[in-house]
């Protein structure tokens, strides 16, 4: 459990342990190393494709190689797939539907030192606002693992978001359920409910265990899958608890805390702050440093809980 | 070959440009001058060469098409309603609000279509996806795929022709649907691809250089594309966009506008004429 590490090691742990179990094909522009779908590779050498650094035409690839039934998994930096390949997931996977999964790693500021030309803070935006595509952003490895496995098994797209920086093992690989588009709630709570995913899961818990000691009791929950939302879970959360604060590795602009946001305002509207990087670009860093800086942090989290229940 | 043979293939692809003009005039809307010109090597393909089945539009063996400049769908359409995946009447729906026959070619809702497109240099990666999985899988099926000459200007068909040539694609062949026009007009003017057959090659294909309208050279290029291995085939077709309707022959403005009543009905009536003279023959 003490043990770091991060989703982009155990994307590539995954698509290695589950190519025994299905056939699917594992395409990289150049990035295997980082991407770690090298460890995929080296296992099935054989239907693992280099496709260079052209990740317009990667995407494309893989479209045409699920026309023919495979499952294809195609992985870049968040950046550089989301980003620069993004009209060719939109019509080439996208529109036609097709069984293509995008390992996007590197996804966020938590990059690092290669600074904001290699940070993606736009990718949950723009890929949840394609028809039909499925966007998760795993807190972990175990969940990182699952959800490789459901994506596999889910008919269609899916955009899976994963880190560069290693992050503690949240949970019990025993007994942990990924469901599709279901959150989970990590602990309850009554004064508020912070909703967080990817790597701000983790500041999520330790915003709930800083707000303990004050007496303020909070309601934590994963959403990985962003689309489609579970929206039962939000719904309940702000029923019961009268306040949401949303947390994420993403600009505030359409991702995590906008998703919640629609989904609040037309069933359930209640007081909501959201925490993410704030309409910026992130710059070069080391990662705890950067996360710190753009106020990704437990106690930014924990402050926004405290204004948030004043406006209840 | 038979003159017999050609002559059939002549009265196919007469019937494609037919079906190609309706499907843009009930439309009042798509592509008719680089639907003309492909369909003499639509009718090749879909009725001598692709192992194709329309009553089994999914057959995993089956040769696949991906026409990479999908703005031409009403010559697609034309030659997929021929070969009986859908009724012929279809076509004159085309584009309109409660028909399947989508603007650009969609592989969810048109049977035959095996490749989604319409943004152009997308088609011929998918294409590429297909060959490659072939491969990988030890499938004997081609893959056929049209680029416009326009089209080659995006940045990703070379990225695709890069890889086609280094994972030595052999079952790929893909045409240059060479017409020298694109919507802005002569190709060599508004940003220059030439020459188109000397970058092939260096970027490691077979290149054969064709007469697009004439039936034996295509037919003899795919035969010999056939046999060439290692690498994938580009068959480099000199066309005329607009083929067989007089007024809209080398054309840039024919490339995406309906003709009124008055030219569809001049239009086809040289249609018919020609088809008159090749069902004596
Ligand atoms: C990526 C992309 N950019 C622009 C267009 C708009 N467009 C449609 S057809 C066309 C010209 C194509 O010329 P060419 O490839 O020569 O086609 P053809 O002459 O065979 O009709 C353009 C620019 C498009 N469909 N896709
Ligand atoms: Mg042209």
């Amino acid at each position: 459990m003490a043990d770091k590490i991060a989703t982009r090691e155990a994307y590539g742990m995954a698509l290695a342990e589950f190519g025994d179990k299905y056939d699917i094909v594992v395409l990289d522009a150049d990035l295997s190393k980082s991407t770690k779908t090298e460890t995929y590779k080296k296992k099935f050498p054989n239907k693992f494709i280099n496709m260079g650094i052209a990740e317009g035409n990667m995407m494309s690839t893989a479209a045409g190689i699920a026309t023919c039934g495979k499952v294809v998994f195609a992985s870049s930096f968040a950046m550089f797939a989301a980003g620069r390949a993004f009209e060719q997931i939109r019509n080439s996977i996208g529109y036609p539907g097709l069984n293509v999964k995008i390992g996007a790693t590197h996804a966020g500021l938590s990059v690092g030192e290669d600074g904001a030309s290699h940070q993606c803070i736009e990718d949950i935006s723009i890929m949840r606002t394609i028809p039909g595509m499925v966007v998760i952003s795993p807190a972990d490895a175990v969940e990182t693992r699952c959800a490789v496995e459901a994506a596999i098994k889910h008919k269609g797209p899916v955009y899976l978001r994963l880190g560069r920086l290693s992050v503690p093992v949240l949970y019990d690989a025993a007994t942990y359920q990924f469901e599709l588009g279901k959150g989970i709630q990590i602990s309850d709570g009554t004064d508020a409910t912070i909703i967080a995913n990817g790597l701000m899961v983790h500041e999520a818990v330790a915003a709930k265990q800083l707000l303990d000691k004050e007496g303020i009791s909070v309601r934590v929950i994963d959403i990985h899958t962003i689309k489609p939302i579970d929206k039962d879970i939000i719904i309940k959360a702000a029923k019961e608890t009268g306040a949401i604060v949303t947390a994420e590795e993403h600009n505030v602009i359409g991702g995590l805390g906008s998703a919640v946001a629609e989904v609040l305002v037309e069933n359930c509207p209640v007081p909501m702050k959201r925490v993410g990087v704030e309409d910026k670009f992130g710059k070069s860093g080391k990662p705890e440093a950067l996360l710190r800086e753009y106020g990704l942090t437990a106690e930014n989290i924990a402050g926004k809980v405290k204004e948030i229940i004043k406006m209840k | 070959m038979s003159n017999e043979k050609i002559n059939q293939l002549a009265i196919t692809a007469t019937k494609i440009r037919k079906h190609a003009l309706d499907a843009v005039y009930h439309a009042a809307s798509g592509h008719p001058g680089g639907s003309l010109s492909i369909a003499d090597i639509l009718s090749v393909l879909y009725f001598d060469v692709m192992n194709v089945d329309a009553n089994n539009p999914h057959d995993e063996n089956r040769d696949r098409f991906v026409l990479s400049k999908g703005h031409c769908s009403p010559g697609l359409y034309g030659a997929l309603a021929e070969k009986g995946y859908f009724p012929k009447e279809d076509v004159k729906n085309f584009r309109k609000i409660d028909s399947y026959l989508q603007g650009h070619p969609d592989m969810k809702g048109v049977p035959g279509v095996d490749m989604s497109t319409g943004s152009l240099g997308q088609g011929i990666s998918a294409a590429n996806g297909m060959a490659l999985t072939a491969k990988l899988y030890e499938k004997d099926f081609r893959v056929y795929a049209v680029l416009g000459d326009g089209e080659l200007q995006e940045g990703q068909v070379w990225e695709a022709a890069m890889f086609a040539a280094h994972y030595k694609l052999d079952n790929l062949i893909a045409f240059v649907d060479f017409n020298g026009l694109q919507i802005d007009g002569d190709i060599a003017k508004v940003m220059s691809p030439l020459p188109i057959d000397e970058k092939f090659k260096a970027f490691g294909w077979n290149v054969i250089v064709i007469d697009g309208h004439n039936y034996q050279q295509i037919m003899d290029a795919i035969a010999s594309a056939k046999e060439t291995k290692g690498k994938p085939s580009l068959i480099m077709a000199k066309t005329v966009k607009g083929k067989g309707v007089s007024f809209m022959e080398n054309e840039a403005g024919w490339h995406g506008s309906a003709p009124n009543k008055e030219q569809y009905e001049q239009a086809i009536s040289e249609l018919d004429a020609l088809l008159s003279k090749l069902e004596v023959e």
